[in-house]
């Protein structure tokens, strides 16, 4: 499916959007719309996650339905240091990072000696004990989650508590994510990934152990997801155990297979029309009938149903037609 | 040990074990024969506290509402599969999930739509309101043993269903082997429609059950279904039997590490670090204990015989 041609409305709308997110802190100083920033913000840091979660399923054709506890993790790694006044922002992520890694080390080693629902559901499984784990921990909140009273501090002098600059730390991480996975994707690596998902047998046959490879994907996805966790944790400032609750990752699912599966700008379109979604469609029921916002979860509901049952490809499958006619 | 508080944890126990074999019965049905992951299976649990509630409440008699109710949530259930469920069964587990999910934020709004956000409370009658007392010290609540006697007896009549009737039989070799039993001229969408319908009427039974004692709260199907998934997952998908013997460990291992964990841990631990570690513990134990599994039996105790 490699084309030359650029100029395609997949291709010039990826651009528009990347362009767009690049001068976003201006635009919402010129419109003086600060709300907008912080949406955007939240939308690189879930595409950060999303790009992590698509490589496995959508590419490796691991369901991980567990996610989201790297997320929490990440933000865990950022609140515990600073509840104990540890503020340095490079020990933030090198522990989001290492302990996701290890994490995922553990949890993919055993998981993914199980296919199809029992991947699933220990994905699922594992992704509760990290719930349940903090939510025991009572001496940073428990069940009433954890205040983070201030940012990671980086001794270069970044203040991270200005939002334009934290909103640019997020968007270079996410081109740098976005490229990284570009790379492994198209890599001798990222082939016999792809190739595990298709036909993990003929793989095998061809002398590739498929365990490895799959298990070297999980740990990278899950240090990137925890990556993304440390930001959210500065993003937020208050990090609870229902960061990681198990329909915390199947709104991660549906970011990634509303946007597409298995393609380079499939997460920030999933992410981007999910918390487009959520934000418009209370506004939309409120205006219809004052209150009614309340209930935005039934439209919603219908939406995510009506995209499995009818939409191929997500987004990225709607551009990718549209490209051909 | 005090044998008063034992007994009361074993009773608690069973009656978890028992819920849980209710919900995971449809559970692990749909998903054998139809390989079907439905975690909508959760939402019909609430479904069916909500409206026997509100017919027990309406006819004042707690029996006539949950007897008027099965069939009510089968109904809900049987419309659920006609709609949605039926176009998913050829697609792949990840639309399922994923539809699925949608189905409960579907199930979550409407109730709250109908029954409002507070919760309902369903009164139980006097007669299954009081104690049954065994000697002196050891009192048992009435209707703990009435939910028991319930799940046990639709356990047994499930069993037989399964295991003796025509009907049985041909759910049997739907779990087995799917398209033979439709080349041998059996319309398996009928069968597959009143599965479904009947697993929805039972976990619904269950939440009808457990009712009076915890009321009835949106999204209350939510996190028990996700311990039926684990219970199905330990028996192994597709096996009633299975299903009866991981929902027993299941309820009984998550009520005894909740009560007695610390105890034990005092015995190698200091008093402090027993005490922090225990509720954390006990509330993964079950999950270890379905991770262990899944490592040792990936196919679970007791998977049906043939795939």
């Amino acid at each position: 499916m490699r084309t030359s041609n650029f100029l395609t409305p997949k291709w010039l709308f990826s651009i528009a959007l990347l362009l767009l997110l690049a001068v976003t802190p201006i635009l919402a100083d010129i419109f003086d719309q600060a709300f907008y920033l912080s949406i955007a913000t939240r939308i690189l840091i879930l595409t950060i996650a999303a790009i992590s979660l698509n490589f496995i399923l959508g590419y490796g054709g691991m369901i991980s339905l567990g996610h989201a506890a790297f997320i929490g993790i990440g933000a865990y790694c950022v609140g515990i240091p600073i509840y104990h006044d540890y503020s340095s922002g490079w020990l933030h992520i090198v522990l989001a990072v290492s302990v996701s890694a290890v994490f995922a080390l553990i949890t993919g080693a055993i998981s993914l000696r199980t296919k199809g629902v029992h991947f699933i559901m220990i994905t699922m499984a594992f992704a509760q004990m990290a719930f349940f784990l903090f939510l025991s921990l009572d001496e940073y909140g428990g069940d009433d989650g954890l205040t983070i009273w201030y940012d990671s501090e980086f001794a270069s002098g970044i203040d991270i508590d200005d939002p334009t600059t934290f909103y640019y730390i997020c968007f270079v991480s996410f081109v740098a994510v976005m490229y990284l996975y570009h790379r492994i994707v198209g890599s001798r690596f990222g082939r016999v990934i792809r190739g595990a998902k298709s036909n993990e047998k003929r793989m095998q046959a061809l002398g590739y152990n498929t365990y490895n490879y799959r298990l070297v994907a999980y740990v990278i996805s899950g240090a990137i997801c925890g990556y993304a966790g440390a930001l959210m944790g500065n993003y937020t400032n208050f990090i609870s155990p229902d960061m990681m609750g198990w329909t915390r990752s199947g709104e991660l699912i549906f970011m990634v297979v509303l946007g597409g599966t298995a393609t380079a700008f499939g997460p920030i379109f999933g992410v981007l029309s999910f918390l487009v979604l959520e934000e418009m469609i209370p506004d939309l029921m409120d205006m219809v009938h004052s209150g009614a916002g309340f209930y935005w979860h039934l439209p919603f509901g219908l939406i995510l149903l009506l995209v499995v049952l009818f939409v191929r490809g997500g987004i990225s499958g709607f551009l990718d037609r549209l490209g051909k006619r | 040990m005090d044998s008063a508080l034992l007994i009361t944890q074993l009773l608690n126990g069973m009656q978890l074990g028992i819920l849980l074999f209710l919900l995971a019965a449809g559970l692990t049905l749909i998903f054998g024969i139809m390989d079907f992951i439905n975690l909508a299976h959760g939402s019909f649990y609430m479904v069916g506290a909500y409206i026997s509630g509100t017919l027990v409440v309406l006819l004042d008699s707690f029996v006539l509402g949950v007897l008027l109710a099965i069939p009510l949530t089968m109904a809900v259930g049987y419309v659920t599969e006609i709609l949605i469920a039926r176009s998913l069964y050829l697609r792949d587990h990840l639309d399922h999930v994923l539809a699925t999910f949608g189905i409960i934020l579907i199930f979550d709004t409407v109730t709250h739509l109908i029954w409002g956000a507070e919760g309902m409370v369903i009164p139980l009658p006097a007669w299954l309101n009081g104690q049954i007392t065994l000697t002196e010290s050891i009192q048992l609540p009435s209707y703990r043993i009435a939910i028991i006697s319930a799940g046990l007896l639709v356990a047994v009549g499930l069993y037989y269903v399964v295991s003796k009737t025509r009907l049985g039989m041909l759910i049997r070799a739907g779990a087995s082997n799917r398209t033979m039993v439709q080349a041998l001229g059996v319309d398996i969408k009928v069968l597959f429609s009143l599965v479904f319908a009947a697993g929805a009427a039972i976990a619904g039974l269950a939440g009808m059950m457990i009712s009076p004692i915890t009321g009835a709260s949106i999204g209350m199907g939510n996190d028990i279904i996700i311990v039926a998934f684990v219970v199905i997952i330990i028996g192994g998908i597709g096996s009633i039997k299975g299903a009866f013997v991981g929902a027993l460990i299941v309820g009984m291992i998550d009520t005894m590490g909740r009560s007695y964990l610390d105890q034990l841990l005092k015995l190698f631990m200091q008093t402090g670090t027993a005490e922090t570690a225990a509720p954390a513990i006990s509330a993964m134990l079950i999950y270890i204990l379905m991770a262990i599994i899944l490592a040792v039996r990936p196919q679970g105790l007791f998977p049906p015989k043939v795939r």
